[in-house]
Formats: C-alpha cells, structure tokens, sequence
C-alpha cells in the first residue's frame, strides 16, 4: 500500500480517528491504538485547559499527528478565532476546518468554510476542511490552498455510507489534493468502498465509538481500508452490465 | 412569532387527539423515521403505556447514535432570590416571606471557587425576577465576573428582550433556559397571578427573540404537575418544532421540573408517575434525535442512575438551589428541596460505571 502524503508529511496508514462519543477517554486511546491510525482530530471545545483528565493525554502518541477541530463554530470569523486557540492550546498548525451551523444534520457552510480556509491559509495553518460533496466547492478550496478536502458520505454520525457517491467520484477525478471522506461512513466494507473509489483516506468515528467492542471495530476498518486500498492500487476490473466470456468468441481471429 | 401558530390550537381538542390515539399509531410512530406532532401525540398518549420498553430500547440507541457515550455536566448557581412574581408553586414567589438576597462580587466569586473546585466548567446561573436589581446590568455584569472560570454559561432568570439577550451572548452567554410552565394559557394565570411573570404572551415569544439574538442554545420545558403533561408536553414539542425550523441555526434542549408529593406543601394537581416521565423523555428523543434532555436533582437518585441511558444527554450534581448555597455563609432559602445529594464525583462515578464519559468541558 502507498503512503498517504498531505502537506509534506507522510501516513503509513490511511484511516484517520475522531475522539468524540467514547464511552472512556482509555478506550479512546486503545481504539486508536488498534486502528493503527496515524491522524486523530479532537474537538478543540473538548480540550481542558488544566484537568488531570484531559482528553489530549491520551491521543499524543508519536506516531499521531493531533488533528485539531472547530466543531461548535457556526461562521467564519468563529472558526479562526477557534483555530488560533486551538493553535496555541495544542501546538500544532494543522486544522480541521468544521463549520455546520446546523445543529441537526451537522451540513457544512459552503460559503462559511470558504472564506475561513482562505484566511486560515493566509495564517498559515494546514487546512483540511470538512465540506458538502460539492465538486466546484472543493475546487474553489484548494484554489484557496487547503491541504486536503473531506467531503462528506452522508450526515455525520448516521452511519449510511456513501450516499453521495456520484459527485465524491466527480471530487475524487478532479482535484489534485487528498481527498478525505468524511462523516457517515458506517462499516468497514463503507470504507472499503470508498477507498476502492480511489479515496486517498477516510475519518471514521461514531461507527467506532458506539460500538460494542471500539477495538475491535477500529482493527476491522482498519482491515477495510487496506483492503480498499489495495484494491484501487491493484486496478479495479471495469463493471459491466452483461457477462464478458473468459474465451471470447472472436479468439479464433488471431 | 410562536404566538401566531399557538393561537391556531385549542388546548382541549389537542388532549381529546392525545387521549383517542390507538396502539396501533403508537406502533406507526415507533416506525417512523421522521415523526411529526401527530405521531408525537401517540408518543405522550396513555396508549403507548404498554409500548415502554420499545420506546425505552428505541430512545437508548437513538441517543446514543448521536451523543455516543457521554454524558454532560452541568451546575446551577443562584445568584438571587428576590422575585416581585407570584408563582403559586415557587419558593422565591413574592409572597414567601423568607430572607431575600442578591449575591455581591464578593460572593459570586466565593461561589465560583467552590464549584470550580467541583471540576465544573458549565454553569448555568439562575435568579428569581426582580428587574430593578437584578436585570439586565446586573447579568452582564455577573458573566464578566464569571466567564473566566468557566467554558460555558446558561441562564435561567426572567425573559429579556432581543437587545438584551444579544448583548448576553456577545459577554460570553451560551444558552437560555426559558420554560414556559404551562401552555394552558387560561390556567396560567391562576399560577401566576402577580408581576411581569403573569403576561403569557410575553413569556411565550421569548424563545423567538433568543433565535433572534443568535444565542447558540435554548432550552424549553414545562413545569410537570400543573396542568396534563401529556397536553403541556405536546405544546412544547410544537414550539420546539416550529422553533427548530425557524432558527435553524440554534440547538435546543428540554429539561423534565416534576412536581413531586412534599411534606408541608400541597399535592401538585397532576401527579405524574416515574413510568410516564421516561415515556416522556423518550417521546422527545424519538421525536429529535439532536435535542438535549436534561435531568435534575430533583429527581432521586434510583431514578436518575437508570434513566441516565434511556435519552438523557446532560445532568447536575451537587446542587445548591439557593443564592450563596456552595460557599455556604448566607443561609437562604432553597428554591425546591433537591432529591440526590450525592456529590458531582460521586456521581460522575456512577456515570461511568453506566458505561458512560462524564464531560466536564464541551465548549471554547
């Protein structure tokens, strides 16, 4: 399997890891662990300031890099006030731009997120924002000069895949950064499948999290994505509607 | 304006629809995916009595698809209880005749330590009405004094008005709790029969002047015990209805005051059982998988180990329902006697031994 590059840094693996919705902050960290991911975004509104029991304990680990996130901001000049705080409180310049002012479906701001990456470039952060499989809005985001797009498969949370399939193959075709899908990805056969689509990593966490066993599940998408990734190196066999015969009946024509 | 909606139901059509559901629209709303106020009726209805523990299983996985394992903590201070209302089941109401008192610098800040000592970081500060003494600049002037111990502040006093909830928020306010009671417009006034408190109307479009403000959270609920819960719980859901779609932008939340049988006051007019409060609260998650509910320490502590897992996403500890209460010095009287004295660790502790993070910081 190929590494995964974003920003000049380079991923062994391609399964990125959010940290909310755990039912304890150790099986947080073995779930991670056991994923074998290498990217793990934490809410920056999770961050305690000074408790013994801060959630950031139990992801710095050095093979991770921490991936700091703006969930709860609902505009632009919210999320690079965010981000600057997330910046100090964590020491590192990657961000992971989330603006959904929408509390129900948690749908990303297209407008938003697009006016908050071009500042948040200009600040120097390493931006990867989460963003509607919206084809021209993922251009116009790495025009802005994001690290990356992570557009999403279905709402977050709601465990059904990849309900915006068509236009995440549009995204995948055109654009010249990794593309991360995000959010809705449910199973580890959802994350095969994205990969095998020629995704470049997926971010799993509430199919992990609510889990009955989060280790386990994190070892099985783990297994999906290499599966799906292998798969897309090996070339995918084209799909067609009627039977191709092994031994065609032009053969003698040789 | 909810007003112009309210005014189009009739409180007792709107109880003949919840008292006439069947089994048979319980079980069609326990298999919808997106339930409107029809299926909401049959929810609340004696008729899904029987159906408890599949809202129960229903609720649990609901809840814990969206809010996964945690569950957050939160503290009420009191900063008053002076009140010019008269609120026929309130301890603050004006005419108690008990020690009035607003809490000075001094002692917000006594406050403070203590429950930061707690492992706080949500607060939600309460007051009686008393608009002359503790309104508006009072308020701003309490959150300058507290924001910097705390990521997230709540309030629960008086309805303010659009200007004045947006200067809140750009102080550091998170959410306002505004409960309306009771949505039995003609009853109200019987419970409120003295001061601002008594203009229905008024209490009833403060949610649309929070949307309004932009403030990021509003919590909704009525008193349980005075009116038909069922009616009262119908009503709330249509307002956050209407409300969730209005102001898009803004989470809600609801929160279960149950009257409860107590020595030396009278009976509430409707007593409602442990079984109908968790049908309440799962007729809520499956009506809005995203709505906050939130428990009390009014509730015992039985009840609230094992409600934690059937839709609850947040609950106190340790709370002190009168001004000046966790500092201890000024003895003032409580606004309702709390029900789990247990102490936030030991609670918290409970919570994870429910499987379940206690979240002390969920916000900037």
């Amino acid at each position: 399997m190929s590494e995964l590059i974003i920003a000049d840094k380079t991923f062994s693996s391609r399964l990125f890891l959010g940290t909310g919705k755990f039912a304890s902050y150790q099986l947080m960290e073995d779930a991670i662990l056991a994923s074998g991911t290498e990217m793990v975004t934490v809410a920056l509104r999770r961050v305690e300031k000074n408790h013994d029991e801060n959630i950031v304990n139990y992801i710095r680990h050095p093979h991770i890099q921490l991936l700091p996130n703006t969930s709860g901001v609902r505009n632009a000049k919210e999320a690079v006030l965010a981000a600057q705080l997330a910046r100090e409180a964590l020491e590192t310049d990657w961000l992971k731009l989330e603006i959904h002012p929408d509390p129900r479906y948690l749908l990303p701001d297209p407008i938003e997120t697009l006016k908050a990456a071009e500042e948040l470039v200009k600040l120097g952060f390493i931006v990867l924002p989460y963003i509607s499989a919206d084809p021209v809005v993922c251009k116009r985001l790495e025009e802005a000069g994001v690290a990356a797009v992570m557009p999403l498969g279905s709402p977050i949370g709601s465990n059904n895949g990849l309900q915006t399939r068509a236009m995440l193959e549009i995204i995948i075709e055109q654009i010249n950064i990794p593309v991360v899908i995000d959010a809705g990805i449910g199973t580890p056969s959802q994350a095969a499948e994205a990969m095998e689509m020629g995704a470049d990593a997926v971010l799993v966490n509430t199919a992990i999290a609510i889990a009955q066993n989060p280790i386990q599940m994190a070892e099985a998408f783990k297994l999906g994505v290499e599966a799906g990734r292998l798969c897309y190196e090996s070339g995918v066999g084209e799909r067609s509607l009627t039977a191709q015969a092994s031994s065609p009946l032009t053969a003698f024509l040789r | 304006m909810f007003q112009e909606i309210f005014k189009q139901y009739n409180w007792d059509s709107v109880k003949d629809l919840i008292y006439n559901k069947s089994s048979i629209d319980v079980g069609r709303a326990l298999q919808k995916k997106s339930l409107d106020m029809d299926d909401f009726a049959a929810l609340v209805s004696p008729a899904a009595a029987e159906y408890l523990e599949h809202l129960a299983s229903k609720s649990h996985r609901l809840t814990q698809k969206r809010f996964g394992n945690t569950m957050q903590m939160y503290i009420p201070m009191y900063l008053s209880n002076e009140c010019q209302n008269i609120c026929t089941y309130c301890g603050f109401s004006l005419d108690n005749k008990i020690l009035r008192t607003t809490l000075t610098d001094k002692q917000i800040i006594e406050e403070v330590e203590v429950i930061k000592s707690l492992g706080y970081d949500h607060i939600l500060l309460v007051s009686g009405e008393a608009n002359r003494t503790v309104g508006i600049d009072y308020f701003i002037h309490a959150i300058r004094l507290i924001k910097p111990y705390f990521s997230n502040i709540s309030m629960e006093v008086q309805p303010l008005d659009e200007d004045e909830y947006k200067l809140l928020k750009e102080e550091g306010l998170y959410a306002v709790l505004v409960y309306q009671e009771t949505y039995h417009k003609e009853n109200y006034k019987d419970y409120h029969p003295k001061g601002k408190k008594s203009n229905f109307d008024y209490r009833l479009n403060t949610p649309d002047c929070l949307g309004k403000a932009g403030v990021h959270k509003i919590g909704l609920g009525t008193l349980i015990g005075l009116e038909d819960w069922r009616t009262d719980a119908w009503f709330c859901a249509l307002h956050l209805n209407y409300l969730r779609k209005t102001y898009w932008q803004t989470k809600y939340s609801v929160s279960f005051p149950r009257l409860r049988p107590a020595a030396g006051y009278p009976d509430p007019k409707h007593i409602m059982s442990d079984k109908e409060l968790v049908q309440l609260i799962c007729a809520y998650r499956l009506f809005d998988e995203n709505l906050e509910l939130s428990l009390s320490t009014r509730e015992n502590p039985d009840f609230r180990d094992n409600v934690i897992r059937l839709g609850i996403t947040s609950i106190s500890a340790g709370s002190k329902t009168d001004p000046g209460g966790y500092a201890g010095t000024l003895h003032a009287l409580e606004q309702f006697e709390i029900s789990d004295e247990r102490t936030p660790r030991e609670i918290a502790e409970m919570i994870q031994s429910n499987g379940y993070e206690p979240v002390w910081k969920d916000w900037f």
